[in-house]
């Protein structure tokens, strides 16, 4: 069956003064219906970015320079303004990180529910509500009812959450991009909102592509994982080979410095060094200068991401 | 020496001189002000002699002009001044009483802000309800209630002796809630940060933590808000001197001059109303644009403090 | 919500109990009401006479006691120049004013709103950079000198337009002398309410672009995107409310700001509305009308002010909901 979304050689650049930085470069990867996949990288690794690209949500200066985002066979990219506003909410939903600051505080949120389904269909005000009651419902918040009429900041953090994927659920799309859903929410709150969106997916069979920096939260979730470096994927492969078998040097660094990682009392392992700002990626691997196995093809030539032994796909040049 | 050094390399030197709109500004302001100050020195006439004027002289036009006079380049007014000459002593009665006003008002507001925002309770709230009312009723009403009150209780004589004094007490007053609610929401900001936890634990008295401490932050916002206030100063001078209830007409600022120029408009006397005008707004816009390249300038500084 | 409503109330009597002990005050120490009510041709017997029957020798707090008692019912004194009870004269005059700053107000919701929000939208078109530059300049020239600067180009000058007075007016229901019912007297509202606007069309289209341009980067705008609506609403429903709530407070601020700019309109447009009479009643002497004008618009403006309080709090959810609990 055809994959949900197939995105191939996607590059997103920044237009600034001082020049051009590339935030997304060269990003390949599918989606199955209904599948799970995590995009995990340290902050300023482009996995944002790549998610808002999807949807073509990158704000100027940033452009979508390069590359193919099909989604159900259909060419995202070339796309004008409306006919993509049609995908958005509709097709394609987005969960974005903090719920206090995603919804809009002088609009209840029964309008902010409904008004996603007036954006997309003709549909009366009877049936609209009825739908963002049965909505709530899936999110399991209580008296969903009652909440039609209530305002964001009467809500706590995880509930306020829990509307926002409502509101991504409304229109039963088959993919929601969520970024770093649980960021902002307590600890406590963040495993029930992870199970929360696995549930979903299965329930509604929507695929998931989960944003995020927190290894823990993508190993429970994802069934597949995207590790990005300075806007390029390194490694990419099934969820328990990731973790179990690590292979880039960098995923290994990241799975090396969990604390679950090291016994007690022992130091926590550190890659040595910081991710480049975008403006200062070395030439060649972009993690040549902090990788213990580098040598001077790491430094001359850019690996690409390709299929491994272990049945992944991974970018470096001494992984077999 | 190493002021000077320091002030002539440091970036708000620097940004300065780049932006040719602040520099066109402060070059005007400068002018005028000057101008203003010298004008004992250097208006060919006195205005205020009376033994210089002439009422057959009334009303004539500019020198450049067909029934023009070469000894009043800008043409005289109804009484016979020469306009030139007013305008300057006009002008430096307009920049007087701004500066005055504004510093009367910075001086009570900031003290009403300090004692309210680092004292807080009860006469916070207090304080800070009588400033919104006063705002509330907008400073131009204020000052026009308070000239009023003034000028019926202290009759017009006594009131032409003591206008410069009078006016600025009266815009003092009528402007004095901004300042202090500036300079309050500064103490509040900095009550909280550690370097006056610091200062407590150690023992400083209020008043000392206050004025030392505290005080010096607190002034980049005065300082911002002060050139417009000077602005708002001068434009409320002129509106309080246009309704007659500013300076008497003996002893014309700006704002009179053009009063008198007004009732003559219709005659043909442009003059009387065109040049002070002028000179009002360009006074006014030019400290304006000085007191936006200021903000600007400071505004993210404020915030990376 | 009702007890901030309440409380607002609360305040707002105290507020009025300040301006009338000021007026009062005023009256007290300037104020000759025996020749307000007789004249002047009466002789030192009679006026003594009179005061004490009138209760002016009595303490100060039991006559500021009576005046309450009177202007609660509307009796603020008599004006000695119009012969006629104080309050009647200003409220004779009231609708000239109130129709200035009416059609100030029309001229300036229609204008700064697609203004401010245009600016905000496009910051960098030329359109944009001229109006913000144009309304520093607007800012900085005074009320009266662009009232005077109309006069002379489109009365004078054209002769398009009249250039003083209210024109043609129509009593309605019996108290409201109106000029905009007449084409008349609406051709004479024209350069008064532009001139009145002037002052504060700048100020509302830099604030309303400043407000619009901090919430289109906010992410719940974001969030609307990605919920695929169409643009204008985001545009409209959910940004430009955003920003009412900072406009209307502003706004019910300046509205006081506006009033005190009729007074120099007035003058300027011999527009026989309150402000005018208020200015004869100083150069006049007559206490009694200056002290009823100050209770009057000071009345005005706690209403006003009160109001847009209310309002506030019925249109920030926070405050609505708050007052519940």
């Amino acid at each position: 069956m055809e994959p949900v979304l197939q995105v191939e050689n996607l590059t997103v650049k920044f237009s600034l003064r001082s020049g051009e930085i590339t935030a997304v470069d060269e990003v390949d990867f599918n989606l199955d219906r209904g599948e799970r996949l995590g995009l995990v990288g340290e902050s300023g690794a482009g996995k944002s970015v790549t998610g808002f690209a999807l949807i073509n949500l990158i704000s100027k200066p940033g452009y979508i320079a390069n590359g193919s985002v099909r989604f159900h066979g259909r060419e995202l990219t070339g796309l004008t303004d409306e006919q993509m506003r049609r995908v958005r909410g509709n097709n394609i939903s987005m969960v974005f990180q903090d719920p206090m600051m995603t919804l809009n505080p002088v609009l209840t949120i029964g309008t902010q529910m409904v008004e996603t389904l007036y954006a997309h269909r003709r549909i009366d005000k009877h049936t609209a509500e009825e739908m963002a009651v049965e909505s709530l419902r899936k999110v399991h918040l209580p008296s969903p009812e009652r909440r039609l009429r209530q305002y964001p900041h009467e809500l706590s953090g995880g509930m306020r959450q829990r509307v926002v994927i409502a509101i991504a659920l409304i229109s039963s799309p088959s993919l929601i991009i969520a970024d770093e859903p649980t960021t902002a929410l307590d600890v406590t709150i963040q495993a029930e909102i992870m199970e929360l969106l696995q549930e979903l997916c299965l329930n509604e069979d929507m695929g998931l592509i989960l944003i995020t920096h927190d290894l823990a939260v993508v190993s429970q979730v994802a069934q597949r994982i995207a590790v990005m470096y300075a806007g390029r994927i390194v490694e990419i492969g099934d969820t328990s080979r990731i973790i179990s078998e690590p292979r880039h040097p960098y995923t290994r660094g990241l799975l090396g410095a969990l604390p679950q990682e090291r016994p007690r009392g022992e130091r926590l392992s550190q890659i040595p060094g910081v991710m480049p700002t975008l403006v200062d990626i070395p030439p060649g691997c972009a993690f040549n200068n902090r990788c213990t196995r580098a040598e001077e093809i790491c430094r001359v030539e850019r690996p690409p991401l390709e299929v491994k032994s272990c049945g992944g796909r991974v970018a470096c040049h001494f992984v077999e | 020496m190493g002021v000077w050094n320091t002030f002539r390399q440091s970036f708000f030197l620097y940004s300065f001189l780049r932006d040719p709109l602040a520099v066109g500004s402060l070059v005007v302001v400068v002018i005028l002000i000057s101008a203003g100050f010298l004008s004992p020195v250097i208006s060919p006439y006195n205005p205020y002699d009376t033994t210089t004027i002439d009422i057959m002289d009334a009303d004539t036009p500019p020198m450049w002009m067909e029934e023009g006079d070469p000894r009043f380049f800008l043409g005289t007014d109804s009484q016979g001044r020469d306009m030139l000459s007013t305008i300057l002593y006009g002008m430096r009665v307009s920049v007087l009483i701004g500066l005055g006003a504004v510093a009367l008002q910075a001086l009570l507001g900031i003290m009403v802000g300090l004692v309210s925002g680092y004292g807080g309770g009860r006469l916070d709230a207090v304080l800070m309800r009588i400033a919104d009312v006063q705002l509330s009723f907008s400073t131009y009403m204020v000052a026009i209630f308070i000239g009023a009150i003034f000028k019926t209780v202290f009759g017009v004589g006594l009131y032409a002796q003591v206008a410069v004094p009078f006016l600025i007490i009266v815009i003092g007053l009528a402007e004095w809630p901004q300042y202090a609610r500036t300079v309050r929401a500064s103490v509040l900001a900095e009550k909280n940060m550690e370097y006056v936890e610091a200062a407590r634990v150690i023992g400083l008295p209020s008043g000392r933590i206050m004025w030392r401490h505290i005080l010096p932050n607190t002034l980049t916002p005065v300082l911002v808000i002060s050139t417009v206030q000077v602005a708002n100063a001068i434009m409320s001078e002129a509106a309080l001197s246009f309704i007659g209830l500013g300076m008497p007409v003996n002893r014309p600022s700006l704002g009179s001059l053009i009063k008198i120029g007004f009732e003559y408009i219709f005659s043909g006397s442009w003059w009387i109303t065109l040049f002070p005008g002028i000179v009002l707004v360009l006074l006014i816009l030019t400290i304006n644009l000085l007191g936006d390249w200021l903000r600007d300038y400071l505004n993210p500084k404020l915030y990376m403090h | 919500m009702l007890a901030f409503t309440v409380r607002r109330i609360a305040q707002a009597v105290l507020v009025m109990i300040v301006i009338s002990f000021i007026g009062f005050a005023v009256k007290y120490a300037v104020g000759d009401p025996v020749r307000d009510l007789v004249g002047v041709s009466v002789s030192v017997e009679e006026r003594e006479k009179l005061r004490d029957a009138l209760g002016l020798n009595d303490p100060f707090m039991v006559q500021w006691g009576r005046f309450l008692k009177d202007a609660v019912q509307g009796d603020l004194g008599r004006s000695y120049f119009f012969k006629r009870p104080a309050l009647d004269v200003i409220v004779n005059k009231a609708p000239a004013t109130l129709e200035l700053v009416l059609c100030s107000a029309i001229i300036i919701i229609f204008i700064s709103i697609p203004v401010g929000i245009y600016a905000a939208v496009r910051p960098n078109s030329w359109v944009s950079r001229f109006l913000m530059g144009a309304s520093i300049v607007g800012v900085s020239i005074p009320v009266f000198l662009t009232a005077i600067m109309l006069i002379y180009i489109f009365a004078v000058g054209l002769n398009w337009l009249p250039s003083y007075g209210r024109g043609e007016t129509v009593m309605l229901l019996g108290f409201w002398d109106s000029g905009m019912v007449t084409a008349d007297g609406l051709v004479h509202l024209i350069l008064p309410s532009v001139a009145l606007s002037s002052v504060m069309l700048p100020l509302f289209i830099r604030l309303i672009r400043a407000e619009m341009k901090e919430v289109v980067e906010t992410e719940y705008i974001k969030f609307a995107r990605a919920k695929g609506l169409a643009p204008r609403r985001v545009l409209i429903v959910h940004a430009f409310k955003n920003t009412l709530l900072p406009v209307i407070t502003v706004g019910g601020v300046q509205l006081g700001t506006m009033i005190a700019f009729t007074v120099l309109t007035e003058t300027v447009f011999q527009w026989q509305g309150m402000g005018f009479i208020f200015l004869e009643a100083v150069e006049r002497g007559d206490t009694s009308l200056l002290v009823a004008y100050l209770v009057f618009v000071g009345l005005v403006f706690v209403i006003v002010n009160t109001v847009v309080d209310i309002i506030y709090g019925l249109v920030n959810p926070k405050v609505r909901i708050a007052g519940r609990k």
